[in-house]
């Protein structure tokens, strides 16, 4: 694999948390797919970006208002 | 049945819980929510239903928290740090997950489990609203401009005074802290 595409789980984590707000070239779209391929930790740490980004999602809209009824 | 005012002041607590968050000085969110709950009085007839009434209430209290930044834009600074010339910007921020020098993680992420499941937990959302209030507030304002009041980038650089760059920093550090909160707080709790 050529070092175009090669990531570090530090870079690949740097990539996941900055795709929350602003669109990927398309060199570091494909390097991030393809560490995420090969790696254990990213993925998990990408669940955590994505929960966070649903859970916000939800929160915005207030469907989760029913617990300020106690 | 409950007359049209009574349902304003049981929206009442619910507008403040997210003016607060935005705002984060108590007496803006009174202003911002009651100057809102005056507008919905003077037009009682406008709303067919409950969910309705709600979501027109959120509508111009976004409105009137965005005024209320705009008029105290010196008094709402943007967060310190992470401009371009303080070198180490979102780079700090990482290497508080701790990166080997090869660029591995030190400690697998913790696992989160399902979306779906958590996001089904409603004490999963009261964590979420503590962790947001405790990110220092610049910090709190600018990551909810973004994410409760969706201004776009552009217009949160502009009242905020701040470059793209400085913005990206800034959101990184709310999202990594929220996510380092819930780890502690909500996920950590769970497989312990």
């Amino acid at each position: 694999m050529t070092r175009l595409f090669r990531r570090t789980c530090r870079e690949a984590a740097a990539l996941v948390i900055a795709r929350e707000d602003r669109a990927l070239d398309l060199p570091d779209k494909i390097a991030l797919k393809l560490h995420m391929l090969a790696c254990k930790a990213c993925p998990e740490f990408e669940n955590q970006v994505l929960t966070l980004r649903a859970a916000m999602g939800k929160w915005r809209n207030y469907t989760a208002e029913e617990h300020e009824k106690h | 049945m409950a007359t049209f005012e009574d349902q304003l002041v049981e929206h009442r607590m619910y507008l403040m819980r997210f003016a607060k968050l935005q705002l984060r000085n108590d007496a803006w969110a009174e202003d911002a929510v009651s100057e809102t709950l005056l507008a919905a009085l003077s037009k009682p007839q406008t709303f067919g239903n409950r969910s309705q009434l709600k979501t027109w209430l959120v509508g111009i209290l976004k409105h009137k928290v965005i005024d209320l930044i705009r008029s105290n834009t010196r008094e709402i600074a943007a967060p310190d740090g992470g401009d371009e010339n303080s070198s180490g910007n979102d780079d700090d921020e990482l290497d508080k997950l701790a990166f080997k020098a090869d660029g591995h993680f030190v400690d697998p992420p913790n696992e989160w489990g399902d979306p779906h499941q958590t996001l089904q937990q409603r004490q999963f959302f009261q964590v979420l609203d503590a962790c947001m209030e405790r990110l220092p507030p610049a910090l709190g304002r600018l990551f909810l401009m973004r994410e409760w009041l969706e201004l776009s980038s552009q217009e949160v650089c502009k009242e905020l005074s701040l470059t793209p760059t400085n913005l990206y920093v800034q959101m990184h550090r709310a999202r990594l802290r929220l996510q380092e909160c819930l780890n502690i707080h909500w996920f950590g709790q769970r497989s312990a």
